[in-house]
């Protein structure tokens, strides 16, 4: 995508001009595969920029947290990701994400196949819910072509094995999903992005509707899924980021204030509105 | 956090405050009772020693508390560091307590002949436990990090008296138990300076979240850098 970045009108003084700080990962960090690397990412709906030349690499086979005040663009940068901006008419992107080195916004690549390998998880759980658990689980893979049976109850049980839910629904897989509690339908949708064998998973704010229990499942689900997966989580609660992530962004008004290993960021971090952000005294 | 954390972050610091005034108050005087041998002296900073335990306790009663609440970057540092340093401080409560005892058992018996400086020892541990503390009230790691390496005069001075309490003590029998009291002495005052130490590695990690603990090369290195 080679789409030069233009001045919107009634932005002009609001942007910065002067480009962004380089993004420096500390050196352990920087020998680890980039899963995303995101250079000059600006996002707009209509008139309104709502990202401002973003550049970081997400490494792979780790939890990169996304941190900051509501508004900020936390959400809005994950779903660039996965070009979910695509389903959005008013959605203009410009600078470039390549995934595992692929421009995902190359002129022949489908959107489709990227998010076959870029899965999202919702805030709300949405499994299908006229489809029982097991048709949940294996709708990805018949949408692609997938009819054999055995094929799709083995993918289905190595999905939910792999989301720590086999074992609570293995006896009533044809049970209707929404029968499930609000955190086991939350890892019935991870079993679901996992079951066409994605290599990155996106969530936006994953166990913000459950309850601590459940919290507490699905974190303990993220740490042991990203031996095998790169996982970008989008959260409020900075907590959870300190106890999940590996590495942690911090955003504010559009822009990428500070990266880095989630250590630094929380007992150390070198910008003063991180610091003012992750000890309550922002504003 | 709330404004209502902050309130509490700064009693925390005031209590810290508090302890380290008191100690510095026990240590100047306990030395003063040993040089003045000030008999009633001795015994009053004997009952002060409990204020400063009571310090500890409600430091890290007070910092647990805060902990609960996860505070996070230097919120996080100032709290265990405050658990830290109180403990270091309660230890120089205990140290100016020894030496006070010992100059309670000295001021009731003659002199010896022979002087044995710890009065100078004394004076350079007092200000090692001074600069330590004022470079916490200050948030100075700078000045932290220059008194570490004098720990190694303390140290030196603490040997010497030894050697010279030794010497005399086969020169004079009668003089091992007052001997035996000042190596007591020498030993707490050696004891201080380490707190002091302590104290000043945890402000350079309050400060820049640099761990120097165990490791005087690498102060020494940084020294050199500035």
């Amino acid at each position: 995508m080679t789409e030069s970045l233009k001045t919107q009108p009634g932005l002009q003084g609001a942007l910065d001009s002067s480009p962004p700080p380089p993004v420096v990962l500390s050196p352990n960090e920087s020998l680890r595969t980039a899963a995303f690397t995101v250079r000059e990412l600006s996002v707009f709906f209509d008139e309104r920029q709502v990202l401002n030349r973003i550049s970081l690499d997400i490494p792979a086979r780790a939890v990169t947290a996304i941190i900051g005040p509501s508004g900020c663009g936390k959400s809005t940068l994950l779903r660039a990701l996965n070009r979910m901006h695509d389903l959005v008419p008013a959605a203009r992107i410009q600078g470039e994400i390549k995934l595992f080195g692929q421009d995902i916004y190359g002129k022949d690549v489908e959107s489709v196949l990227v998010r076959r390998r870029v899965g999202m998880v919702f805030q709300k759980s949405n499994p299908f819910p006229t489809m029982s658990i097991a048709e949940n689980v294996t709708v990805g893979l018949r949408l692609n072509g997938v009819r054999n049976r055995s094929a799709l109850n083995e993918c289905a049980m190595q999905a939910l094995e792999m989301s720590a839910l086999w074992d609570e629904v293995k006896d009533r897989l044809d049970a209707p999903a929404l029968s499930l509690s609000g955190g086991q339908q939350q890892r019935l949708c991870i079993a679901r992005a996992l079951a066409v064998q994605p290599e990155v998973l996106l969530m936006d704010e994953p166990a913000s509707a459950l309850d601590p229990l459940a919290t507490a499942k699905i974190e303990d689900l993220i740490l042991q899924l990203k031996r095998d997966y790169t996982i970008v989580i989008v959260t409020h609660n900075m907590q959870q980021a300190a106890r999940m992530s590996d590495l942690t962004a911090f955003m504010y008004l559009g822009e990428l204030v500070e990266f880095g290993p989630t250590r630094d960021i929380f007992t150390n971090p070198k910008n003063k509105r991180t610091e003012d952000y992750v000890t309550g005294r922002f504003g | 956090m709330t404004h209502h954390f902050d309130i509490e972050l700064n009693e925390l610091k005031q209590k810290l405050l508090a302890m380290a005034s008191h100690a510095e108050t026990a240590v100047n005087q306990a030395v003063e009772a040993l040089v003045q041998r000030d008999y009633g002296l001795a015994i009053r900073i004997k009952e002060n020693d409990k204020v400063l335990d009571q310090f500890e306790i409600e430091i890290d009663d007070l910092a647990i508390h805060l902990l609960a609440k996860a505070p996070l970057a230097s919120d996080l540092r100032l709290i265990t560091v405050a658990m830290k340093i109180s403990q270091n401080l309660e230890r120089v409560g205990d140290e100016a307590t020894k030496i006070a005892k010992r100059a309670r058992d000295l001021s009731q018996e003659p002199p010896l002949k022979n002087s044995i400086d710890l009065p100078a020892m004394a004076r350079l541990a007092v200000e090692l436990l001074k600069l330590s503390l004022d470079s916490f009230v200050n948030h100075d790691p700078a000045a932290a990090r220059a008194l570490i390496p004098r720990d190694k005069e303390v140290d030196s001075m603490n040997k010497q008296i030894h050697r010279e309490l030794a010497h005399l003590m086969i020169a004079d029998p009668e003089a091992i138990t007052r001997c035996l009291s000042l190596m007591i002495v020498s030993k707490s005052l050696e004891r201080i300076a380490d707190h002091a130490t302590n104290v000043a590695e945890e402000v350079v990690y309050l400060c820049e979240a640099q761990d120097i603990r165990h490791s005087a090369a690498a102060a020494a290195r940084a020294l050199s850098k500035e």
